[in-house]
């Protein structure tokens, strides 16, 4: 086996990973940065965005449209949680948004179960979208998913990069998050900016369900638990609140795993998660900022 | 209300809770007693993380950690021989040469867990706010990763069976009584108000030349202690059980008895527990489906834990902390209450 080729393969698999990371830490960050708050619920709009792409499919509009309306409703469901679970708690000490969040993500599960039964649904593909391309004798290998992949995540941070930076509410976002009482004096709809955060982090979230659910071909009621739990690592290696430093935490933890996975002995790899949380509380511990935050009090 | 008095009452009320959990599983059916046993668990577990999470304020997702932690130890200590060799094979000899009773391993589960929690406690409890919550949120998650791969000692992801069926409600009672009598003298001594001075202003208390960390770290160790003795009830309890069974499913509902509860009061917790319990199994009842006479309900699997969540928020909305907040529950208090239900118009006299 050549060793550059096997390299090549593991790279193109770190930055596959790294993108579903990054869209689903990107959200989470965003929310923290501007409420302070760690939300548990926000890996189950990846749930709702891919059971919603599953239902429209069944209504037989193409797949393309169906993802589009499954990400839609993945927005719409994180909007309609902060409405109803989430503002009327806002400014709470830290803790009792997190039980909300914690609260909010355990309703969702149960809906989905209660909707759609505890066992995993089957996520049709259109032929298109399962090719596999070969190269050197199959030593190189991707699919049509992982080039999607990475080419939406590109195409949606570009989208977001361009909104924060060029426009009123994306810049209006950006104040909050610096300081919510100061947007609110200037005469921000801090409301409308919330709602608007939410449903880009939700969106987000929903678009990283449905690409999720199409690597791994099912939809499930807890298949958001995982990709948020790497979310909060990628999103604290960055700097928690830091959407640069989500996208740079969400490529690095990828690459994190597959270099685990790829170059250390197979005994280790059993341990991945272990060690990928290990990481987080050594960060935590020593870099608590993370790689790309400013200083803020939370240790002693 | 007076020292003596108060000793007194407090042994009347464990005599009769002695006398009930002897007398119960003769009198009642199996079922409720089964419901009684497990809530005895569940009200140790988590007035337990009441200790560092309602206490001292720092809001420890791991507690269920050291349950697990519990369990499995327990657990391997008290297998009997013809089980380890069937189901742990590949058991280290030394360690397959310790057979400990009940009561013994229980207690060796319990001092491990405290071991554990100096060694996670001592750096993460530096941490405040969500960022200690995520943290040890990753020390469950690193415990379940161990529990799972280390097949030797644990059977893996598989159930891990055998595990004598010794807990039962005399057992269960008398370890909560304990773990109350024992918490009660603590959180209402000088160290349990230091406990709440770092809860409430951190800089304040350590002007006043309270130590947060070690203060913190009390609380965290023996919440430990009892989390890992509770493991082992249940799982001598349960008899066998995985590692998913101490997982995030059982840590909400733990937080959720202790925050609706009251998280600030050893009684709060109690009566969170009790309400959570009874209402879920009434819960658990009506989704199974039932019948109106005109109107069939379908099952509706999932639906009682939506409605927990949903009373969980309310909560949060408008009681975050809790039914009791930081109040008590105590024979004062009950007597004073009794005192102006029977005495209309007359407040302001009793004590």
């Amino acid at each position: 086996m050549n060793l550059g080729l096997y390299i090549t393969q593991q790279v193109i698999n770190a930055i596959a990973l790294g993108s579903l990371y990054a869209l689903v830490a990107i959200g989470l960050s965003m929310i923290f940065g501007i409420l302070r708050m760690a939300n548990f619920a926000h890996g189950d709009m990846m749930m709702v965005g891919g059971f919603g792409t599953l239902v429209l499919q069944a209504t037989g509009i193409g797949f393309g449209w169906a993802a589009v309306g499954g990400i839609a409703i993945g927005a719409l469901c994180g909007v309609i949680v902060e409405r109803v679970a989430y503002r009327p708690v806002r400014g709470s000490p830290e803790v009792t948004l997190l039980l909300t969040s914690f609260a909010v993500t355990y309703i969702l599960e149960n809906l989905g179960i209660l909707i759609f039964t505890s066992s995993a649904h089957n996520f049709p593909l259109p032929d298109w979208m399962d090719n596999a391309f070969q190269f050197s004798d199959g030593q190189i290998t991707f699919t049509q998913i992982n080039i999607l992949t990475v080419v939406l995540t590109a195409v949606a941070l570009a989208g977001l990069g361009w909104f924060v930076t060029r426009t009123d509410l994306g810049l209006g976002m950006r104040a909050a998050a610096e300081d919510m009482g100061a947007a609110h004096l200037v005469g921000l709809d801090v409301n409308r900016l919330i709602i608007v955060a939410f449903a880009i982090a939700s969106g987000f979230a929903g678009l990283g369900g449905v690409l999720w659910a199409a690597q791994s071909g099912v939809v499930s009621y807890s298949m958001g638990f995982t990709p948020l739990l790497k979310a909060f690592v990628a999103a604290i290696i960055g700097g928690f609140g830091s959407i640069a430093g989500a996208l740079l935490g969400g490529y690095l933890l990828g690459a994190l795993e597959i270099l685990i996975v790829a170059f250390l002995p197979a005994e280790v790899s059993p341990y991945r998660d272990a060690i990928v949380f290990a990481l987080l509380i050594a960060f935590l511990l020593f870099r608590p900022n993370g790689l790309l935050k400013r200083a803020q009090e939370v240790k002693l | 209300m007076n020292g003596s008095r108060r000793i007194l009452l407090v042994g009347v009320a464990i005599a009769v809770m002695a006398a009930f959990s002897f007398t119960a599983p003769a009198m009642m059916n199996d079922y409720f007693v089964r419901i009684i046993t497990v809530m005895c668990i569940n009200a140790m577990l988590v007035i337990s993380m009441g200790l560092a999470n309602g206490f001292t304020g720092v809001f420890s997702l791991g507690h269920m950690g050291f349950v697990a932690v519990g369990a499995y130890v327990s657990g391997v200590l008290a297998l009997s021989d013809q089980a380890k060799a069937s189901y742990l094979p590949d058991l280290p000899g030394w360690i397959a040469a310790i057979h400990l009773g009940y009561l013994s391993s229980t207690l060796v589960a319990a001092l491990v867990c405290v071991v554990l929690a100096f060694l996670v406690g001592a750096p993460l409890l530096r941490l405040s706010g969500h960022f200690v919550s995520v943290a040890t949120l990753g020390f469950l998650i690193i415990v379940n990763v161990v529990l799972v791969n280390a097949d030797d000692y644990t059977r893996g992801a598989r159930t891990f069976t055998g595990v004598p069926l010794q807990t039962n409600l005399p057992w269960a009672m008398g370890w909560l009584l304990l773990s109350l009598v024992i918490l009660a003298r603590v959180v209402y001594s000088p160290k349990g108000r230091a406990w709440r001075a770092v809860r409430e202003d951190t800089i304040a208390a350590q002007a006043i030349g309270i130590d947060v960390l070690p203060t913190r770290l009390s609380a965290f160790v023996i919440g430990a202690f009892f989390a890992g003795a509770g493991g082992s009830l249940y799982g001598h309890y349960l008899g066998s059980f995985s590692p998913s069974s101490f997982y995030f499913a059982y840590t909400f509902s733990l937080i959720s008895m202790l925050v609706i509860g009251g998280m600030q009061s050893l009684t709060g917790a109690l009566i969170g527990v009790i309400l959570v319990s009874v209402l879920s199994e009434l819960l658990r009842n009506l989704e199974r489906g039932f019948d109106l006479g005109f109107v069939t309900v379908p099952p509706l699997y999932g639906a009682s834990q939506i409605a927990l969540g949903v009373i969980f928020i309310l909560i949060m909305i408008f009681r975050p902390s809790g039914i009791m907040g930081d109040l008590e529950l105590s024979f004062g208090r009950i007597a004073a209450l009794l005192h102006t239900l029977l005495h209309k118009g007359q407040k302001g006299t009793n004590t």
